[in-house]
């Protein structure tokens, strides 16, 4: 019995190349990011528990410095994909994925993980995801820094704790993300475009010696 | 149907339990209505309703009790933490006990604690009661299919996904081989993010190719797909969701009715 | 549209974004259905490239430039994804799905077959590669020739009318080629797909195809015909680009036996071994490695070579018995190699990993070659020296600001031998050291042991490769099967 199996091959040879749309490899690889940060973070969430127990628990809001690992996801998935929702994308999977291996945060590290990944978005979108040099890459851990700060304030009740505690906790959340994520992510991505893995990416392009 | 597609009868007989058999999606839908509804307050009554409400499902889990304790054990190590926080740095109220410096502990911020230690668990139980046993791909058929969510990203994000748990073997080749090059006996810590970073390369470039054979199988282009593995809802489903609406509806009237609700945005 | 395919490639070039120079141009062939043919060049020539191009994968117009025009059927092949099904040589990135029946079913949902044929389709698939495992086995527990087995499953349950090879078994030991090319076999002889094939282990596939083609590098088509008459014209250029050329063994020299009476660099009686502590991969084994000659170690999949090798080199405790190293080679008095420190096995005992990239640390060729020294202690003008004597020496001069992991499969085996010999051990062990090489990698990897031999340095090899075991293997050791 005759099937159809052709795609309608009407369409043109060579569409012309949508910045906005995201190819196959843009999605696999979102997800492979995704992945392997969720696993840094569940990583994280031993060396940074330690610090974090600590900090959060005895300080008024010192807590926040080991925090910028939590947020590589939207910083790497914005540096290298490069397409509206990678940040996003790239943090939620990430957050998911530590979630799942067994994370004490339950479902709340999902909604962190959409908070976190929003707020890295939004700083690529203001950009017109044309930019993506060092100060954009820590712009965006600050952006996911502060929307981590709100969704903690508004939702898991940090409301009820004093101005102070809430203050010093913003503060030490944003140059933790500059920091820990917008930087350190700038490096990785740096790193990562050095071993040709990226040559299909404009970021493994951009610093490639032409050969 | 043949045998790759009798996947969820095969997770039920499993010992999956009652709960196998419902779709992925509602799980998620579970989840969330477990867990939303409880942010609105900070007070122990509902939490403590929601955990006893949720404790008694577990047979429908095909959890043993055991195992659920054993997994919540992670949890017990953190809660205090949220709950330290809370009583050191909650707004004071009532009578207060002894404060230093910001941190001031007050009758408010002790039951705002103990409420936020058990919120806690009430929130960490859904999944781990929901998704101890979940196959990957059945998630994603049930996300494509019944959430409607565009299948070029939930295929696309399944099959990267699946490609970074294959690493073990490379992880343990590549601890030797830093034995073998002279780095064996100090700076671990080094040693760890090397290994790492040489693993997330291998990951990418995994995922690349398998992009490509992807979209050689036909992936990602225009054409409506079909499923081979479909997945639907059942009465099941509906049984669950209103399930789950019954616990939450049942923790939250009870801290209304003890008084103990507090409106956090309030 | 049913039957095989007919490809025309009129003028075509492909120029990757970022480069200068393209990776392939002027490509001018006619391939009518039915066809069997061999794609073979130099490695750089733009093989892959072409292949890519047929099967439409090459990007849009971001990621490189092309010229000329590609057509299957007479139309372009973006269009028609069904049409055309392409395997890759990594058996790993070829599996998408967790489940064998899943995997193969996965082209057939993209190009929309109705969910009712999909099963039959699927075990049609199954059979015609010979893959016999039941639908649900995990697609983990495979071995490398079954993934590609599967990888194909997974193209032919499409019902392809061309089909496109990139080097299926250059990752595979020789049951799993054996496999492949069975498979493959039985595909073609249905005649109802035309098969291009890139592959550098002609004699394996000579005697399947209709034609060869070779692609010449900076553009063009060195030779266009039939096996035998362009083997017998081309031979020795292929040769030299590293094809392996049916009839044309390599020219290097059969070691002889080492003389008797020889020291034991390593020894060991009653050894057992295993990866973990508890799972006894082989035990019993009683052997000795005799100092300054080349000894290999050869045996079927699963008899554990690759741990007996890791435990002759001190990198994996031994669960039974010991290893011994001669007196020459103690540490601090210490003569199991087992209990060296990591600094003191890397002037005594240096290995060389399956795959290069585990070895890497570092960013560049140069300080790769310098982790060795450094962890010794030498002086930076020493070090200096060491490297540049290496790179020489290997043939890797140029390359010495690159990044290890752009290299090439060669030059990465190249260069992971070259860290090991930047710390003069006295014994190299190198596991499957010709693992996906072509024939000039292949070549310069045993002319440099054999040069190692030559000099008084101890070589132990695992291989699975006979050719390897007769021009290094003056020793043998044989292991026997799975326990």
């Amino acid at each position: 019995m005759h099937t159809s199996t052709s795609a309608p091959a009407s369409r043109s040879a060579v569409a012309a190349p949508d910045r906005f749309r995201w190819r196959v490899v843009d999605i696999v690889v979102a997800a492979v990011l995704g992945v392997a940060l969720g696993l840094v973070f569940w990583a994280w969430n031993t060396v940074g528990y330690a610090w974090f127990t600590a900090m959060d628990g005895l300080t008024p809001g010192l807590g926040g410095i080991a925090v910028g690992i939590w947020l590589l996801g939207g910083v790497v998935g914005g540096l290298i994909i490069r397409k509206p929702g990678a940040a996003l994308l790239v943090e939620l999977i990430a957050a998911v994925v530590s979630a799942l291996i067994g994370n004490v945060w339950g479902i709340s590290t999902i909604f962190s993980g959409l908070a976190q990944g929003l707020g890295a978005e939004l700083v690529f979108l203001a950009f017109l995801y044309l930019r993506f040099t060092l100060p954009v890459a820590m712009l965006s851990g600050v952006g996911a820094a502060v929307a981590a700060w709100l969704l903690e304030f508004f939702v898991y009740g940090n409301i009820v704790k004093t101005v102070e505690f809430n203050l010093i906790y913003l503060a030490t959340l944003v140059v933790s993300g500059a920091l820990l994520a917008g930087l350190v992510g700038w490096l990785l991505v740096r790193a990562l475009a050095a071993t040709g893995a990226l040559s299909r990416f404009a970021a493994g392009r951009e610093h490639r010696r032409d050969v | 149907m043949t045998a790759t597609l009798a996947r969820s009868a095969a997770a039920t007989s499993n010992g999956g339990g009652w709960l196998a058999g419902v779709n992925p999606v509602t799980k998620i839908v579970v989840a969330l209505v477990l867990s939303v509804p409880l942010f609105a307050s900070i007070d122990v009554v509902s939490a403590a309703v929601a955990i006893v409400l949720q404790l008694l499902a577990v047979p429908l889990t095909g959890l043993s009790y055991a195992t659920v304790v054993k997994r919540l054990l992670p949890v017990a190590l953190f809660a205090p933490v949220a709950g330290l926080s809370m009583l050191l740095y909650a707004d004071p109220g009532g009578r207060v006990y002894w404060s230093f410096w910001y941190a001031t502990i007050s009758d408010d911020s002790i039951s705002l604690a103990v409420a936020v230690v058990l919120r806690v668990f009430a929130l960490a139980l859904p999944t781990i009661l929901l998704f101890g046993r979940t196959d990957p791909t059945e998630l994603a058929d049930a996300l494509a299919q019944v959430a409607k969510l565009p299948s070029r990203f939930v295929l696309g994000v399944l099959a990267g996904a699946r490609t970074v748990g294959l690493f073990v073997d490379d992880w343990r080749s590549m601890a030797l081989a830093r034995r073998a090059r002279g780095l064996g006996d100090r700076g671990a810590v080094r040693r760890f993010f090397s290994m790492a970073f040489v693993l997330l390369v291998f990951a990418v470039r995994r995922g690349t190719r398998l992009a490509t054979a992807m979209e050689a199988r036909g992936f990602g282009a225009d054409v409506e797909r079909t499923w081979a593995r479909p997945s639907r809802l059942h009465p099941r489903d509906a049984v669950a969701l209103v399930g789950a609406v019954v616990i939450i509806a049942g923790a939250l009237t009870a801290a209304v009715a003890a008084g103990t609700f507090r409106f956090i945005w309030a | 549209m049913a039957g095989p395919a007919r490809v025309d490639v009129e003028g075509w070039g492909w120029r990757y974004a970022g480069r200068r120079l393209p990776a392939t141009r002027d490509v001018d062939l006619v391939i009518e259905p039915g066809e069997r043919v061999l794609l073979l060049g130099a490695s750089g020539a733009g093989k892959s490239t072409l292949l890519a191009g047929l099967a439409g994968l090459l990007g849009d117009s971001d990621e490189g430039e092309s010229t000329g025009r590609v057509l299957v059927d007479g139309a372009p092949p973006e269009g028609q994804r069904g049409r055309i099904g392409l395997v890759l040589q990594d058996p790993e990135s070829g599996v998408v799905l967790s489940q064998v029946g899943d995997d193969v079913a996965f082209g057939c949902e993209n190009l929309g077959v109705p969910a009712a044929e999909i099963p039959a389709r699927v075990a049609e698939a199954v059979a015609s590669v010979g893959l016999d495992v039941p639908l649900n086995r995990p697609t983990k527990a495979l071995s490398g020739g079954q993934k590609q087995r599967l990888a194909l499953a997974g193209v032919l349950a499409m019902r392809p009318g061309l089909l496109l090879l990139d080097e299926p078994t250059a990752n595979l030991d020789p049951d799993g080629v054996a496999e492949v090319r069975a498979s493959v076999e039985r595909v073609v002889a249905r005649g109802e797909t035309t098969l291009v094939l890139i592959e550098h282990r002609t004699e394996v596939w000579a005697d399947l195809v209709t034609r060869v083609i070779v692609l010449a590098p900076g553009g063009g088509l060195l030779a266009d015909g039939e096996p035998a008459q362009v083997f017998a014209t081309h031979g020795d250029d292929l040769a030299a680009a590293g094809v392996w050329v049916p009839g044309r063994p390599v020219d290097l020299p059969i070691l002889p036996p080492p003389p008797g009476g020889r020291d034991a660099a390593l020894s060991a009686s009653a050894l057992a071994i295993g990866r973990e502590r508890r799972t006894v991969v082989a035990s019993g084994l009683d052997l000795a490695v005799p100092a300054g000659a080349g000894t290999v170690v050869t045996g079927p999949n699963g008899a554990g070579k690759s741990t007996l090798a890791l435990t002759l080199a001190g990198l994996l405790p031994e669960l039974a018995g010991e290893v011994v190293a001669s007196v020459d080679l103690a540490a601090r008095g210490i003569r199991r190699p087992a209990r060296w420190r990591s600094t003191e096995l890397l002037t005594r005992i240096g290995t060389v990993f399956q795959e290069p990239e585990h070895q890497f640390l570092a960013s560049t060729l140069r300080d790769e070659l310098a982790v060795g020294p450094k962890a010794l202690r030498m002086s930076a003008p020493q070090i200096e020296a060491v490297v540049d004597e290496l790179l020489e020496r290997l043939d890797l001069a140029p390359l010495g600001l690159a990044n290890p992991f752009t290299l090439s499969g060669g030059q990465k085996r190249r260069l992971s031998v070259a860290t090991v010999l930047a710390s003069s051990p006295a014994v190299i062990v190198l596991d499957e050291p010709t693992f996906g090489q072509d024939r000039r990698g292949w070549r310069e990897i045993v002319a440099l042991l054999q040069r190692e031999i030559a000099q008084g340095r101890t070589v132990v090899a695992v291989t699975h490769d006979a050719d390897v075991v007769r021009h290094v293997g003056q020793h043998r050791v044989a292991m026997g099967a799975a326990a």
